[in-house]
Order: C-alpha cells, then sequence, then structure tokens
C-alpha cells in the first residue's frame, strides 16, 4: 500500500490547480445553463459537481498503485478500449445524428474519451520498450502509427470529427516528442500533401462542400458563419472586466450555440472579460508547465512519455478549443478540458490527472 | 523494468525536449490571449454595441414542397400561403395577459397555450414559437388589427401543403406529419428540424428528400423590440422537385366515385408498361387532415376503425380470389397437358370426394361443358374434376408463376404477399397434413388462397402482353425545370413461361365471359372493342351459410361475399388491365364487372352507360 513517502510527496500544487480549474467550470456552467425567466429551471451544474466529485476520487485511486504495473497492462487496456469502440459502432445511442454514447446500467459515457488515455499509455509502453539511441525512422514506427489510426478511423466512423482529430494530434505529438528523423517527417509530410488532390477528387461533393464550409464558415451564413460570429460578438463585448456573473446577454439569450459544451469559454469570456479568459487561460498555462516539470523530474522514460502524452490532451484541447471560439480556427467540436459540460470527459481527464500526480509522487522513488 | 545508464541518458536528453516543451506552451499562449486583448479590449467596444442594439436572428425560408401532377400534367397536389402566429418568449411583457388576449383572438385551447409559453421551447427567447397554423380570416384579420399590442407576436407566411382534390388518390399520394424525435435522430433526415412536416405515407413519403427542397434562411437583424432592421445575409431556399405520377386524374376519379360508400379497391394498369393508371381504395382519409395536426380523435378513428381507411386495399387487402383464380387454374391445366380443350366434362351441380360434396355455384348444373365454356360460364365442378388431377403443389407452382403469393415489387412498398398454399406450407404452419378436400377448394380459388387486387390486376395483363410480370409502378417523371432526375421506365419482374397457343385459348374464354351469351361478365361490355374478363366471388364464411343464421334470415353484412372483377380493354389492343374488388359486395358479376365497364368507358372516351351495353337478361348474369 501507500508508504509514508508516497503521501509526503503529494502533489499539492497540481491538486490547487485542479481544485481551482473545477470550481471556475461549475460557476460558469451554472451561467451558461441558467433559464430564461419564467422557464424550468436545469441542473446541468449540479451534474457537473457530481462528475467532478467522482472524478477527484478517481484521480485518488489512481495514485495507489505504482504507474510501472501499467507497462504491463499497456496493450490489453488498448484493445479493451478498441473494442469498446467497436461496439459502440453497433450498439451505441443515436443522439443527433452521432453514435458516440455506450449506455450501461442506466449511465452512458464515450468509449472515444476512455480512448484518449490508452492511447497515450500505449505510446508510451512503446516507445520505452522500443528505445533507441538514433532518431526514430518511418520504418521503426509502422506500429505507433497503427496504434494511432485504428481508433482514429473508427470515431471518424461515429462520427466525432473533434475527437479523432485530437486523438491523431496528441499522438503525433508524442511521436515527434520520442523523436523522429527530421528526415522522415518531411517525407511524412510531403507524402500527405501530396496526396491531398487525390482525395480530395475521391470524395463526393457533398462532402467537399462540408471541408470547404469547415475551412471557411462564411460559406455557410447559417450555420457555421453564424456560430462564429455569435462568440466572437460574446467575447468581444465582455471588454477588459467582463459583463458580470449571469449578465452576459449573449449567453441569456442562446445566440451561442452549444455554449455549455463547445462554446463554454466565451460564456466566460463574455461575463468576467479579459480578466476572467486572462486567469482561467493562466491556469490552464501553470497546469500544463507543472505537468512539464513533473515529466522531467520523473526518473524513467515511460513516466516522461505518459506525463508528455496527458499534458499534450489538456494543451491542444485548450489552444483548439480557445482558438474556435475566437474565430481563429474553423469549429471541429472539441470541447475544454473540465470547463465544458461533459461527465465521460471530466473522467478522463481525471484519469489523466491521477497518472500525472501518480508520476509525480514517485519522482524520488528509486528501485 | 529495465534501469541503466542509456535509460538514463535518454531521460537527460528529454529535460532539453521539456525546456522546448514549456517554450512552445508559453509562444502558443501568449497568442491566445493576444487574440483575446484584441477582440475584448482593442476591438471590445464594437461588439459590446453589437451585442448591445443589434441582436442578430436566424430565420427559416422553408422551400416550396415539389407539386405533385396526374400523368396529364394536371395539378393534383400544391403548396398555399398559411398565415402562422408565432411568439417570441423574450418579448413577451406579460405572459398571463398575453394568454388572455390571445384566446380573445384566435380559438385556442387557453392551457395547452400557457403550457407552451412556459414549456421547455420558450427557453430559446428569440427562437420564435409556433402557436397556431393557418389562422382564418377572420382570426388574422383581428390579430393584425392589435399587433400593436401584442409586444412578441408576430405573423408569419409559410407555404403550407395542399391536396387540391382532398382524398383524392390519398393512399397513392400519402400525407405529411411532424417529424418525430426519432426520426430526427436517426440521421435519415438530415436537413430536417424539429417541428418539419415531412412524407409519412405513399409518394409523399418514399419521394420525400427529393419533394422537400433545400431550407433557406436569413440573418436578420432586429432592435431590442424585436423589429427587423435588416437582413445581413441571405441564403434562398431551393424549392424541391415536381413529380409526375402515372395515374390518370379522370380514371382515377371514376374508380373512386365507383367505390363511394363501400369499401373495397380498384386497380388499373398498362398491361404493355406496368404503369398504374387508377388505383383506388375505400374508405379513404383527407391528407389535408393531417398538415394542422390532427387531433387525437380523428388519429384513434383513423387508424382503430374496423374499415381501416388508412391500408390501401389494392396492395395491402388479402382477399380469396374466388372463381378469378380459375385462370390459373386453366393454364396449369393446359400447361401439365391435363386439358383436352375439345374434351367434355358433365357438370350435374356437385361434385363428391369421400363424404363431402361440393357444389357447383349453378345448383342444377352446366351439363355437358369442354374447356372454353367451363370458363365462360365458370363451371366449378370443371376445376373441381381438374384440381383433383393437379394436387395442390402443382397448383402452387402455377399459381408463383403467375405472381401470387409474393409482393409485385410495388414502387411504394408496404404491399402485402398474399398467400399460395402448398402442402409442406399446411405442416408447416399447422402440423397438420394437407386435406384431399382443401385441394378441391383451392381450385376455385377458395380455402387458404390469398391475392391482392394489384397481383389480379398485373397476371389479367399479362396474359395479354405474352406473359411479362411487369413491376407496378406509379412515377412517371420527378424533376424540375424540365430536368428529370428520374424518369419511369419499364421493369420486368417475372415471366409466365406458357405455350402461346395455351395463353391464346384463355384469352378467347375471357373475352367469351364478357361477350358470349351466358357469360358472367357482360356488363363491363363496350360497343368499340372487345372486352375479356372474368368474375369471381370470394365466400367470406366457407360453409353453408344456412346453417349459421337460419334459413331465410338475415345474413350480417360483413359475411357477404366479396365480389371480384378482373377485366382487360381491349383484346385487339391492350392498354388496360383491371381489377375492381367490392368487400361484402355480392357476385363479381353484378356488383364488381359494371364498375370495370365504367372505368374502360371512361377510358375510351365517355359513351354513357345506356347506348351501349345491350344486357343480356338471363338470370346468369346473377351469378359468379
Amino acid at each position: 500500500m501507500l508508504d509514508r513517502r508516497l503521501i509526503q510527496n503529494f502533489d499539492w500544487t497540481l491538486l490547487l490547480i485542479l481544485v481551482l480549474i473545477a470550481v471556475a467550470s461549475v460557476v460558469n456552467l451554472y451561467s451558461a445553463t441558467y433559464p430564461i425567466k419564467g422557464a424550468g429551471g436545469s441542473q446541468v451544474f449540479m451534474k457537473q459537481i457530481y462528475w467532478f466529485l467522482i472524478g477527484f476520487a478517481v484521480l485518488l485511486m489512481m495514485t495507489t498503485f505504482d504507474y510501472h504495473q501499467l507497462e504491463r497492462l499497456a496493450y490489453p487496456i488498448y484493445f479493451f478500449s478498441v473494442a469498446m469502440l467497436l461496439i459502440v459502432l453497433f450498439l451505441g445511442d443515436m443522439r443527433s445524428g452521432s453514435q458516440r454514447w455506450l449506455s450501461f446500467a442506466g449511465i452512458s459515457f464515450q468509449p472515444s474519451e476512455l480512448m484518449k488515455i490508452s492511447i497515450v499509455v500505449a505510446l508510451a509502453k512503446f516507445f520505452n520498450d522500443h528505445a533507441q539511441v538514433n532518431e526514430y525512422r518511418l520504418r521503426d514506427l509502422w506500429q505507433p502509427f497503427l496504434l494511432m489510426s485504428v481508433p482514429a478511423v473508427l470515431i471518424v466512423k461515429e462520427p466525432d470529427l473533434g475527437t479523432a482529430l485530437l486523438l491523431v494530434i496528441v499522438s503525433f505529438s508524442i511521436i515527434l516528442f520520442a523523436k523522429m528523423k527530421w528526415r522522415s517527417l518531411f517525407i511524412l509530410i510531403f507524402v500527405t500533401v501530396s496526396s491531398v488532390p487525390f482525395l480530395w477528387m475521391s470524395l463526393k461533393t457533398y462532402q467537399q462542400r462540408r471541408i470547404l464550409t469547415f475551412l471557411n464558415p462564411d460559406l455557410d451564413p447559417l450555420g457555421a458563419g453564424y456560430h462564429i460570429n455569435q462568440s466572437k460578438i460574446a467575447i468581444g463585448s465582455g471588454l477588459l472586466w467582463g459583463k458580470g456573473f449571469l449578465k452576459g446577454t449573449q449567453t441569456r439569450l442562446h445566440f451561442l450555440p452549444e455554449q455549455h459544451t463547445d462554446f463554454v469559454f466565451s460564456v466566460l469570456a463574455e461575463e468576467w472579460g479579459f480578466v476572467g479568459a486572462l486567469i482561467l487561460l493562466l491556469l490552464f498555462l501553470s497546469l500544463i508547465v507543472w505537468g512539464i516539470s513533473i515529466a522531467r523530474s520523473s526518473k524513467d522514460r515511460f513516466g516522461a512519455l505518459i506525463a508528455v502524452g496527458v499534458v499534450a490532451i489538456v494543451f491542444w484541447q485548450t489552444v483548439i478549443n480557445v482558438s474556435m471560439t475566437t474565430g481563429l480556427l474553423p469549429v471541429v467540436g472539441i470541447p475544454l478540458a473540465m470547463v465544458s459540460y461533459g461527465g465521460s470527459a471530466i473522467l478522463s481527464t481525471m484519469i489523466g490527472m491521477g497518472l500525472l500526480m501518480n508520476i509525480s509522487m514517485r519522482r524520488f522513488m528509486f528501485q | 523494468m529495465r534501469s541503466s545508464g542509456f535509460e538514463q541518458a535518454s531521460v537527460e536528453v528529454f529535460s532539453f525536449r521539456l525546456k522546448i516543451l514549456i517554450l512552445i506552451t508559453i509562444v502558443a499562449f501568449a497568442g491566445l490571449l493576444l487574440r483575446l486583448w484584441l477582440l475584448q479590449v482593442v476591438q471590445g467596444p464594437n461588439y459590446r454595441i453589437q451585442s448591445e442594439n443589434n441582436r442578430i436572428h436566424l430565420q427559416d425560408i422553408p422551400p416550396f414542397r415539389g407539386m405533385i401532377f396526374d400523368r396529364h400534367g394536371q395539378l393534383l397536389v400544391d403548396n398555399r400561403p398559411s398565415f402562422d402566429l408565432f411568439v417570441v418568449p423574450e418579448e413577451i411583457n406579460s405572459r398571463t395577459s398575453l394568454t388572455k388576449s390571445m384566446v380573445r383572438l384566435v380559438s385556442l385551447d387557453e392551457d395547452s397555450l400557457r403550457d407552451r409559453l412556459t414549456g421547455e421551447a420558450s427557453r430559446y427567447g428569440f427562437r420564435p414559437m409556433p402557436i397556431k397554423r393557418n389562422l382564418s380570416r377572420e382570426e388574422l384579420a383581428l390579430v393584425e388589427a392589435n399587433l400593436f399590442n401584442l409586444p412578441g407576436v408576430m405573423i408569419q407566411v409559410k407555404p403550407q401543403r395542399y391536396y387540391m382534390l382532398g382524398d383524392f388518390a390519398s393512399h397513392t399520394i400519402g400525407y405529411l406529419g411532424e417529424i418525430s424525435e426519432a426520426q430526427l435522430n436517426s440521421g435519415r433526415y438530415p436537413d430536417c428540424k424539429p417541428g418539419d412536416l415531412i412524407g409519412k405515407y405513399g409518394v409523399e413519403k418514399i419521394w420525400q428528400s427529393k419533394l422537400q427542397g433545400v431550407r433557406g434562411g436569413e440573418q436578420v437583424e432586429v432592435d431590442a423590440a424585436g423589429r427587423k432592421l435588416g437582413v445581413l445575409s441571405r441564403q434562398p431556399p431551393i424549392a424541391g422537385e415536381n413529380l409526375a405520377l402515372t395515374l390518370d386524374k379522370k380514371l382515377q376519379l371514376v374508380a373512386e366515385r365507383a367505390l363511394s360508400g363501400k369499401k373495397g379497391a380498384i386497380v388499373a394498369m398498362n398491361p404493355m408498361n406496368g404503369q398504374i393508371l387508377a388505383m383506388a381504395s375505400a374508405p379513404s382519409f383527407n391528407p389535408n387532415d393531417f398538415i394542422e395536426g390532427i387531433d387525437k380523435a380523428e388519429w384513434l378513428r383513423l387508424t382503430t376503425s374496423k374499415d381501416c381507411p388508412l391500408q390501401n386495399r389494392a396492395i395491402q387487402g388479402q382477399y380469396p380470389p374466388g372463381s378469378t383464380f380459375k385462370i390459373v387454374m386453366a393454364l396449369a391445366g393446359l400447361e401439365e397437358g391435363l386439358i383436352d380443350p375439345q374434351e367434355e366434362v358433365f357438370c350435374d351441380g356437385s361434385f363428391s370426394l369421400g363424404d363431402h360434396v361440393f357444389r357447383c355455384w349453378r345448383k342444377q348444373g352446366h351439363g355437358r361443358v369442354n374447356f372454353h365454356r367451363a370458363l365462360v360460364e365458370s363451371c366449378d365442378v370443371y376445376f373441381y374434376k381438374l384440381g383433383k388431377r393437379l394436387g395442390v403443389d402443382k397448383i402452387a407452382q402455377y399459381a408463383k408463376m403467375c405472381g401470387l403469393g409474393h409482393g409485385t415489387g410495388f414502387e411504394l412498398g408496404s404491399e402485402k404477399d398474399g398467400l399460395v398454399p402448398t402442402s409442406q406450407w399446411k405442416l408447416k404452419r399447422f402440423g397438420v397434413p394437407w386435406q384431399p378436400g382443401e385441394t378441391i377448394s383451392t381450385a376455385i380459388g377458395q380455402s387458404f388462397l390469398l391475392v391482392t387486387p394489384l397481383q389480379m390486376a398485373r397476371l389479367m395483363g399479362a396474359l395479354f402482353n405474352g406473359g411479362i410480370l411487369y413491376e407496378p409502378k406509379v412515377v412517371k417523371w420527378v424533376g424540375k425545370e424540365g430536368k428529370e432526375s428520374y424518369q419511369f421506365s419499364p421493369k420486368q419482374a417475372g415471366r409466365i413461361k406458357a405455350k402461346e397457343e395455351h395463353l391464346a385459348l384463355i384469352r378467347d374464354a375471357l373475352i367469351g365471359v364478357v361477350n358470349e351469351p351466358r357469360g358472367t361478365g357482360s356488363k363491363s361490355r363496350i360497343k368499340d372493342g372487345t372486352v375479356a374478363g372474368k368474375t369471381g366471388t370470394a365466400q367470406v364464411l366457407a360453409l353453408e351459410k344456412e346453417k349459421y343464421f337460419g334459413k331465410g334470415n338475415e345474413m350480417p353484412p360483413e359475411f357477404n361475399d366479396h365480389a371480384w372483377f378482373v377485366a382487360l380493354a381491349t383484346a385487339e389492343n391492350p392498354v388496360l388491365a383491371i381489377a375492381v374488388l367490392v368487400e361484402n359486395g355480392g357476385h363479381g358479376g353484378s356488383a364488381a364487372a359494371p364498375i370495370a365497364g365504367e372505368l374502360i368507358r371512361a377510358y375510351f372516351g365517355a359513351t354513357p352507360e345506356g347506348q351501349v351495353v345491350v344486357q343480356t337478361s338471363t338470370s346468369d348474369s346473377e351469378t359468379d
């Protein structure tokens, strides 16, 4: 079990950052789902509180074993997650046109969220097993690419393009971090770019149109273009100090799409202004920097790679989500870690944070 | 874990890369903050004004649903403007006073209005909520006049489906209904939103994706009071494609009129290509009733009524074919070499098998009849004897070849198969072997046999077109502005493989049914061409009725026989194959044949009835 040294090494800084983000999340969700006068109330923020309580419990559970045990379990966990993704394609619930949820005993969750952690652990395992002095060439990397592609394709099938994209980006981050030969990287980029025209021609017209509106929302003034416009108005009108809690007009009047999930950041920026957004981003920045320092202090390759992977998930979600709501990137449907509403997402983030905590607590242990 | 010097070294290498990661992170976050600074502080005041004054609404512009025509381009289904009443919840001053004034101005249920105003939809403050569709002229005038002191109330004009002839061909055309939650989630209607009307039945359903068109919309700038200031961006709707049915409006009307007040079905098709010219099923329904949301009582009436008005009897009604089945029997007998057309069989009015006596419909018997006379006069005994020699499984083989016992491939689907019994089927279904007596009643189209009117019309046509069973179709073309995205083409679904001379013998006899003395179908005769046909009377109660209801007592109408008539016009130039079925109508010759006659006359240019038909008033015209 836990020995005393472990408890002494408990990472209070990490926990504090997480609690602060969780509080910001609940307060902001309360506003984002606050009902219009006279209409029935919403319990979304209460559910989020429950998820956080479960999430922190899961985080603590994740610290009770030595993460090195995951070396044995990495691939079994990965295959289990892939199996879940397969099951969801056949037995998943259909909600607004996509099949992402598995219902089990009254609780539904998204296997794609579990996959985010599983791929990190699996890739860490691979690069730990195949440590080499030289940089990796493409022929050394077919396994990681396979590990990444199978779940990515399954998630695209649901369809959940946002999560699939995130999976690919996070996997690439780990692969690049493990150090790929520059020449190999350029070859890969060259092959990808030069195959684009052929891929494009093989698409159907409606698929091409979907990608074009994705890249240029103005082509769809009633859909994506409208949403981005409203999100920018919400964020911009927050000014320096914000309109105040529960006083965001864009939010109140439901001008924002998906304002409790993908566009939750716009709600915060409208009501708390630039200062509020700055504080939240600083919290995420400290979380990421702290995570990287955990990776540095970790005494082995496996731990460092897991820490980098978990940090990459948070980093890319934050950067992509904020860029999307501020109109820098097309709307890809990637939520903001912990701040957006969603039980599966919170659990998966908390599992990742638990691993980070686990690695942090064992940084002084020598075996 | 493999702790080694090498491992240690590689962690050292990580250390440098991790520093770079921190650098990348800080740069990325600085970029995000710069963007936020730009939006919130530099351009912020601009956005603040936009958020306070300019509220941008999204307004749908519904497309026109495609029009539906008959085969000659006569308009059957159109759209007409409907004035719909909407409320924008966020702009209401007081829900109670609004509810009161609304109830005073338009006919509305006060409780349900109050529920709507506080319900789930009202949470989307600026999204207009439909309160009442299709206001009457009086209501429209009242609301318009009071609009100035009804903040949050608005009237929108939307195209509404209009079935110009009411219940005309309603089973083929179908109806619209509000899209259901399950349908929205299914992903099969990607362009639909809650509250949209989609095709739920008939052509409206099958061709939904072509008919619906593409929704347009505009970003409308409104002021704080909801007044429209201008249109920021607009995407015009695209009207749906039009559709022409193969139905002939005139013929369809004749068919529907002939069935009015009755229960039954009529199918008229072109035997040379499978196009349906008329398809009527009675009782029917008026699809206009479904548009404004049908009320519960009416829906219950339509769905649970014993008369099943929503059922399309032409394809879903399964009836014993009665004597019309003798066509199949004749074909089987000739093909199997069991019939010598010249050979005469003696009919004394009954036929015994074991201790059971099967009667001919003509109690005194037909005397000596050959093949031709047997079919013309529909002699049961002749076919009892033939049936006994064929056996049920041979009969079934020919029935299936004639397109019975399985779907015809009808374009709109949801048709019934009917039933062609075999000895194996019975053993499997009931666990009891086939009884020889059942073969005898199968021979005159009773026992377990079931067919749909569509199957019979197609069979009749195939006898005259060289044996081809076409897939019946009701859509002639779909398209817009001269460009057709779908064009009818005939499709062969099966073939009656039989010697031409055998088909000719049967055709001759069917012409005799209509045109020879003592023929049972004389009431469908016309002046300028030769009609062929076959009567049928399908027993609802197979047993002797007197046993149950007593001799001379009035029988309940639902136990009366079904009247059949299948016809073809003309033998010289086959263009019309018809099946008429009148439920509980009695004898085919008297209840169904005249209807077929009316249709044929209507098709060939209406000659008034009296001038054409020279009745041969024998007692036989009252028969099967």
